[in-house]
C-alpha cells in the first residue's frame, strides 16, 4: 500500500539528508507507528507519501501511484484517496463541526445528498454526534481532533497519514484519539501514525519503525517505544 | 463544484476584504473611466471630421484687375482660363461636385453674411472675385487640387479649409493621448491592486487553501472562487465606469452644447454602447489572467 524504496530525502539549503536511504514497505490495512526524537524524518515520511514533497532519490509508491513520476496536475486526484491528521488540527475557525467535514467534499465535488449523508454518519462514528453545530473553538482539544479525523476518513480514503495527532493533547486523550485510529484501521483503513509519545504505542502493541537521523533503524511487529530522555 | 458552494465563499471572500475589493471597484473605475474619455474623445474626433469633411470645400479664387498676387500679373482671368479651369475641375476623379460663384453671387452672399455690419457700404460688386467651390470626393485629396491650380492662368489663389480643421484635430489628438496615457497608467495600477489584493485575499484564505490541496480539490476549484471574485468587483468597476461615462456625455456634450447646430457632429449614448464590451472585455482578461498568474504560488503542489 505505501512502498519506499531506498529513498533519500535533502531538503534545499540543507546539507544532512531528511531521510537516507528509507524502505518501509506497508501492507493494505496495517496499522503501522513512525517513531523517533524531533527531527528524526517522521513528518518527512509522511510528507513525502502525501507528495506533499518529492524525494530526491529512491522510489516512492503510494495506493498503487508512483510519486517520483505523478504528475503535478494528477496529485489533487492522488491526494482524494488519502487522509491526513495533524497536530495542529487544521480547522477552520469560522465554519461549524459540519461546515469543516463537508468542506472537505464540497471542494472535491460531491453530490450535496452525499454530504448530507455522510457528515453526521462520520461525525457519528468519531463520537461527536450532536456537536455539529458548535464552532472549533467551543471544542475541546480531544474533539477537535476527532473533527479533524471525521475531515480526513469522510471521503473513505484507503490511506489515513497521522503526523503527530496527539501531539497537543494530554496522556488520557491522546489514548482516545489512539483507540479512535485504530476502530478506523480495523474497518479497513491503513493507518500511519507518526509519533514521539511512548505511552501511546506501548499500549497498542502494533508495528513500529523507528527512525533515527533519517534512518531507519528498527522495524518491528507487536513493538513498543522508549523514547529517549527529554523527548516526551 | 457546486454554485451555491462557490457562491459562498465568494461572498465571504469579499466580505473578509472589502476594503481591498471597494478600492478594486475604484482605481478600476477610475481607469476605465479614463479609457472610455480617452476613445470617446477619439470618437468625437472622428465623428466631427466626418461632418466638417463632408462641407469641406476647396476654393479657386480667379484674378480680378485688382488681384495683387504675382501669378496674375495685374488682369483678370480671362472667360477661355475660366472655362479650362471649369473643364479640368470636371475631368478629375478626386472632383465630386464644382460650382462656378460669380462676382456678383459672391457680392450677394457677402451683403447677406455681413448685413449688420457697416463695411458693407464701402463694398463693390467685383471687389470680391469669382471662385471656382470645390466638393472632394475625399476631402483629404486636396492636395491634389491645390498643386495644379495654384500657379495656373488665371488663378489668384486657392484656399482650403482642411488647414483651418487640421490645428483643431491635432488638439483633440493630444487629449485623447493624454488621456489614454493616464488610462494606460491607471489600468497598470488596477492590475497591480488586483494582484495585492488577491495575495491578500488568498492569504487569509491560506488555511482553507491549505485543506483544499490536502483532500485534493482541483487547482481550478481553488481559484474559482478568487478568479470570481476578481471578476465581480472589476465589472461593477467597468459598470460604473460605463455608467459615468453615459451620464458625463449627456450632462456635459448633449445638453450643454447647442443641439441644434452640432446634433449631426457630437457622440452620443451609442458611441458609449459601443465602446462597452470592449471596456469589459479588457478588463475581464486583466482580471483573469492576473487571478491566474498571481495565484500559481499558492498552488503549486
Amino acid at each position: 500500500m505505501i512502498r519506499f524504496d531506498n529513498v533519500t530525502k535533502v531538503y534545499p539549503r540543507s546539507t544532512r539528508p531528511a531521510l537516507s536511504d528509507v524502505n518501509v514497505n506497508v501492507e493494505r490495512g496495517e496499522f503501522v507507528f513512525v517513531v523517533g526524537p524531533s527531527g528524526s524524518g517522521k513528518s518527512t515520511l509522511l510528507r513525502l507519501a502525501l507528495r506533499e514533497e518529492k524525494a530526491t532519490s529512491g522510489s516512492v509508491l503510494v495506493a498503487g501511484h508512483d510519486l517520483s513520476t505523478l504528475s503535478a496536475r494528477k496529485v489533487p486526484r492522488f491526494r482524494r484517496g488519502i487522509g491526513a491528521v495533524f497536530q495542529d488540527f487544521r480547522l477552520l475557525p469560522g465554519k461549524t463541526v459540519d461546515q469543516n467535514v463537508a468542506f472537505a467534499l464540497q471542494v472535491i465535488g460531491k453530490p450535496a445528498s452525499a454530504i448530507r449523508q455522510l457528515v453526521p454518519e462520520t461525525l457519528e462514528m468519531v463520537g461527536l454526534e450532536g456537536k455539529g453545530k458548535r464552532l472549533p473553538h467551543q471544542l475541546s482539544g480531544g474533539e477537535q481532533q476527532r473533527v479533524a479525523i471525521a475531515r480526513a476518513v469522510v471521503n473513505k480514503p484507503q490511506i489515513l497519514l497521522c503526523d503527530e495527532p496527539t501531539g497537543n493533547l494530554d496522556p488520557k486523550i491522546s489514548l482516545d484519539i489512539v483507540h479512535l485510529l485504530d476502530r478506523i484501521n480495523r474497518a479497513g483503513t491503513t493507518v500511519v501514525m507518526a509519533t514521539h509519545d511512548a505511552d501511546t504505542v506501548n499500549d497498542m502493541r502494533r508495528r513500529v519503525v523507528q527512525l533515527d537521523d533519517g534512518v531507519v533503524v528498527r522495524d518491528e511487529e507487536n513493538a513498543t517505544y522508549l523514547a529517549p530522555e527529554g523527548d516526551k | 463544484m457546486k454554485v451555491g458552494f462557490v457562491a459562498g465563499e465568494v461572498w465571504s471572500g469579499l466580505r473578509r476584504n472589502l476594503s481591498m475589493a471597494l478600492s478594486v471597484i475604484l482605481v478600476t473605475m477610475v481607469s476605465m473611466f479614463l479609457l472610455g474619455m480617452g476613445l470617446l474623445a477619439q470618437r468625437q474626433a472622428d465623428t466631427m471630421k466626418g461632418y466638417w469633411y463632408d462641407r469641406i470645400q476647396v476654393s479657386i479664387y480667379l484674378c480680378t484687375e485688382n488681384s495683387l498676387q504675382a501669378n496674375c500679373q495685374g488682369r483678370a482671368a480671362t472667360e477661355a482660363q475660366q472655362e479650362s479651369i471649369e473643364n479640368q475641375l470636371k475631368a478629375m476623379p478626386e472632383v465630386k461636385q464644382v460650382f462656378h460663384e460669380s462676382e456678383a453671387e459672391a457680392f450677394e452672399r457677402f451683403k447677406e453674411q455681413f448685413r449688420n455690419s457697416p463695411i458693407t457700404g464701402n463694398v463693390q460688386p467685383g471687389d470680391i472675385p469669382q471662385s471656382f467651390r470645390v466638393q472632394l470626393a475625399d476631402p483629404t485629396k486636396f492636395a491634389v487640387v491645390t498643386s495644379q491650380f495654384e500657379r495656373a492662368p488665371g488663378v489668384a489663389s486657392v484656399q482650403d479649409q482642411e488647414k483651418v480643421l487640421k490645428r483643431f484635430f491635432q488638439i483633440i489628438n493630444w487629449i485623447t493621448a493624454f488621456s489614454v496615457f493616464l488610462a494606460g497608467l491607471m489600468v497598470i495600477c488596477a492590475t497591480l491592486l488586483m494582484a495585492t489584493t488577491i495575495r491578500q485575499a488568498a492569504f487569509i484564505r491560506r488555511r482553507e487553501i491549505g485543506i483544499m490541496r490536502l483532500v485534493g480539490a482541483s487547482n481550478w476549484t481553488i481559484r474559482m472562487p478568487f478568479i470570481i471574485e476578481m471578476l465581480v468587483v472589476a465589472m461593477l468597476g467597468v459598470g460604473l465606469a460605463v455608467g459615468m461615462l453615459w451620464l458625463g456625455l449627456r450632462l456635459i456634450f448633449n445638453l450643454g452644447f447647442n443641439r441644434v447646430v452640432l446634433d449631426k457632429a457630437l457622440i452620443g449614448a451609442n458611441d458609449v454602447w459601443a465602446l462597452t464590451p470592449w471596456l469589459f472585455g479588457g478588463v475581464i482578461l486583466i482580471a483573469v489572467l492576473t487571478s491566474l498568474f498571481t495565484l500559481r504560488r499558492y498552488l503549486r503542489v
